[in-house]
């Protein structure tokens, strides 16, 4: 692929590089290493998870159960067509094909902002329910027992008053949920599992966001005809990060959604 | 030299034309103007921090005041000055014209983790005046994470910045090593200090990003009580000690590595030998970098570990003196029967050896599982990293300072003056922190503020020994002035030097390089 990028009448390079190849090969290494940097960051998060999910099987089962597979997988199936569109989008920018270019990236761009809809539907569900990391899942007051009672046993506690359909109707709870949360709410030390969730998840999501804000960067690169069949080293260096981005939701997907 | 000779320093004019520059050169100069102003600030919390000490109970402060001295210097010591400081500074500037190349590979980045340095310094030097932090520089959990005030987050986040800093000038060397190197200067003729700091910015890339999620972790453990770190909450508080340590313990080598480099170049120029054992040399750089990643459990020997971790660990850790010797007994070689001068960057190298020898010898006993327990959290610990860090790379430092003065500046540094601090520097670093060997072995625990009136005389000694090497680093401060006011031309090569940086004009000119050079030997053929 490298040689279609040779110096085309336009381009120049900088002083202190031999040739355009040259410069281009040199960028695409610093590339590389800063993904490493990004695995390796992850790392340590997935490191800790498998610790605490090999001392607290449990809490990880109970708390997995909580999250919607059906919105988890909805998420891995639009940022993989995303990592597809950024692909493309790259192609058609190395061959010219400017117009193209602008929708693929686009697309890239709006299955980024769909991933964060869905995202904000999950997080805003959880602070309904109650599923929220560490010292916030717990109610301020203490029971008579002196135990700390969690928001989700408040929650259950007013549910188990009313009827099923009550429960439908007033406080969102289908019946699987009322047992998942239940389940959950006899699990000892639960929320690390939401810590846990709400770290990867959130910081994920920077990722995302800065994702989508650097495809906009380069897209108006294309639209400027500032890159080209001769130079396409952001388009490329972009595209490589935001398919780290995409990798790293298919390790967070069936780590946190399918271990249950 | 002529005065209207082009180079890089009047290229541009203005403060603007600094602070926008491209150039590594000058990129390097701006390094060193932040960290020395680091070191000064970092220097004098040290120095109220020994003369606290003076005598037992109150001496000047309250405890309350002696714990966030003694955290911000060691936090403005360990990320703002030695982990930055020879790569930063030295590295910027020789590394390029080293290998023949007329800036690094990525020079706008470059730019970019300099000023990553200065938001991350101001944004942790702001909560000495809006909050004060008394965690220790290493931030250990529970404390951090539950007892202690909210100070704790601005300044953690300024390291993790200072941190994302490390991680650019990493890449950006390693590629421009890869990248950039003039035809015929294979791998195996770049000079040692090149290696070095190559082997460096693979440990800044490795394991600075597992430091960032450890403090992203603090930071989250502080605004959201995940817990992971909160035994209360399930989690575990020693979790947060390994993820620091798999970074901190490799940071260790990231602050001695380039120093290394550094004597590797004072030894073979000021013995006028070809070096001994280059391969062995460089090899050792990137072996001590690799164990470096699989010993961080020593720190943690009385944290409950296994027994059979730590007897891992213990082995383990004993096997990065393999390669330290290497490198040791290959200057020692080198040195031999050549014909040495020593002048004061050779005097800083020696006092390296020395220094680092005993610190590393030291480390020894404390990778000793069993030692371990009687020395863990003394003093002794403290003399320890002390005499690796501080008589090591700061030494180090120094070392290349004198060195690299002329061809940075165009003007020599005095030798008298450079033989003065030096005298002032090595004598009262062992008056400073020998005696804190026997305190540490008498039982005096690190991080206090108070100790038993058996330990004052050796106390004393010890913040004596500190007035010493504060006036040592005045007078090599005072050599910097003196030869920028008064400092002879230095000419292209006034110590002889045999890499490339010597083969151009001091000052360098903008792209270092009039004729892109062709190297046809290693780097250090003296015949
Ligand atoms: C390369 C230069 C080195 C540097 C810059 C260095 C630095 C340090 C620092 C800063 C600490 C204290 C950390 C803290 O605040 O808790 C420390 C502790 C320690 N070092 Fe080193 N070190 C070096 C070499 C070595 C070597 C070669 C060994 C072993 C062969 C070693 C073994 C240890 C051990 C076992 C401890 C833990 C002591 C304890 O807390 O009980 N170090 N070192
Ligand atoms: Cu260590």
């Amino acid at each position: 692929m490298s040689t279609a990028n040779h110096a085309g009448a336009g381009f120049h390079h900088a002083h202190h590089f031999d040739s355009a190849e040259h410069q281009y090969e040199s960028s695409k290494q610093g590339i590389w290493l800063f993904l490493v940097t990004e695995i390796l960051m992850f790392g340590g998060l997935f490191v800790g998870y498998s610790i605490y999910h090999s001392l607290y099987p449990q809490i990880f089962h109970a708390g997995s159960k909580q999250l919607s597979v059906t919105l988890g997988a909805l998420n891995t199936v639009v940022l993989l067509f995303s990592s597809f569109t950024m692909a493309l989008g790259i192609n058609y920018v190395q061959r010219g094909l400017r117009n193209k270019a602008i929708i693929a990236l686009a697309v890239t761009i709006a299955c980024a902002g769909i991933f964060m809809v869905v995202k904000y539907f999950e997080y805003t569900h959880k602070f309904h329910v109650g599923t929220v990391p560490g010292k916030y899942a717990y109610e301020e007051e203490l029971s008579p027992s002196g135990e700390k009672v969690t928001r989700v046993g408040a929650l259950l506690a007013e549910a188990s008053k009313l009827s099923v359909e009550e429960r439908e109707h007033k406080l969102h709870l289908d019946e699987t949920e009322y047992e998942h949360l239940t389940l959950l709410n006899n699990t000892k030390n639960w929320p690390l599992f939401f810590g846990f969730y709400f770290v990867m998840s959130g910081i994920h999501g920077l990722h995302v966001l800065a994702g989508a804000f650097l495809i906009f960067w380069v897209l108006l690169k294309v639209i400027r005809n500032k890159v080209g069949p001769e130079y396409y080293t952001p388009v490329e260096g972009v595209g490589l990060f935001w398919h780290v981005v995409d990798l790293i939701w298919i390790y967070l997907f069936p780590l946190l959604y399918l271990v249950g | 030299m002529a005065h209207d000779q082009h180079n890089y320093l009047n290229h541009q004019k203005g403060i603007w034309s600094w602070l926008t520059t491209l150039d590594h050169k000058r990129i390097g100069i701006m390094y060193f103007i932040a960290i020395m102003s680091f070191f000064f600030l970092g220097g004098v919390f040290a120095l109220l921090v020994r003369a606290e000490l003076f005598t037992p109970g109150k001496t000047l402060f309250s405890a309350d005041v002696y714990n966030r001295m003694m955290t911000y210097h060691g936090a403005i010591m360990v990320f703002m000055v030695i982990v930055p400081g020879i790569p930063a500074i030295f590295g910027n500037f020789v590394l390029p014209i080293m290998i023949g190349a007329k800036d690094v590979a990525f020079p706008r980045l470059n730019l970019m983790s300099w000023y990553m340095l200065m938001i991350g310094a101001a944004i942790t030097g702001s909560t000495l005046f809006m909050q004060n932090v008394d965690t220790g520089w290493t931030f250990y959990t529970p404390y951090s994470s539950i007892k202690t005030g909210m100070g704790v987050i601005p300044m953690v986040l300024g390291v993790f910045i200072i941190g994302f800093s490390s991680i650019l000038t990493g890449l950006n060397f390693i590629v421009t090593t890869h990248k950039l190197r003039a035809p015929g200067m294979t791998m195996t003729r770049i000079p040692l200090m090149v290696w070095a700091l190559y082997s460096t910015a693979i440990l800044q890339v490795l394991a600075t990003p597992v430091l960032a999620i450890t403090l992203l972790l603090l930071i989250a453990e502080k605004t959201l009580g995940v817990g992971i770190f909160d035994p209360q909450l399930g989690g575990d508080p020693v979790l947060f000690q390994h993820f620091f340590w798999f970074y901190s313990h490799p940071a260790v080598y990231i602050m001695i590595l380039p120093a290394m480099g550094v004597v590797s170049e004072l030894v073979a120029t000021f013995s006028r030998k070809t070096i001994f054992g280059y391969t062995a040399i460089a090899y050792s750089s990137l072996a001590i970098a690799g164990v470096s990643f699989l010993v961080w459990g020593h720190h943690m020997f009385v944290s409950g570990q296994s027994e059979f971790a730590g007897v891992l660990f213990s082995f383990i850790t004993m096997l990065v003196g393999v390669p330290t010797a290497i490198k040791l007994f290959n200057w020692i070689a080198t040195m031999y029967k050549g014909s040495i001068r020593l002048d004061s960057p050779m005097l800083f190298a020696i006092g390296f050896m020395f220094l680092f020898t005993i610190g590393g010898l030291t480390g020894v006993y404390l990778a000793s599982t069993g030692i371990d327990i009687h020395f863990h959290d003394t003093y002794f610990v403290v003399a320890h990293f002390h005499y690796v860090m501080v008589g090591g790379t700061l030494m180090a430092l120094m070392g290349a300072l004198i060195y690299w003065f002329p061809k940075v500046t165009g003007k020599l540094y005095n030798d008298t003056i450079g033989r003065i601090s030096w005298v002032f520097i090595f004598s009262g670093f062992n008056v400073t922190f020998f005696p804190q060997f026997i305190l540490g072995n008498m039982g005096m625990p690190r991080r206090y503020y108070d100790y038993l009136p058996t330990f004052t005389e050796l106390n004393q000694m010890s913040t004596f020994g500190s007035w010493l090497i504060g006036t040592g680093f005045l007078v090599g401060f005072f050599g910097v002035i003196f030869a920028l006011l008064k400092g002879k031309e230095a000419g292209m090569n006034p110590f002889g030097g045999k890499t490339l940086e010597w083969t151009i004009p001091s000052p360098p000119p903008h792209e270092n390089f009039d004729k892109t050079p062709v190297l046809t030997g290693g780097p250090y053929e003296y015949r």
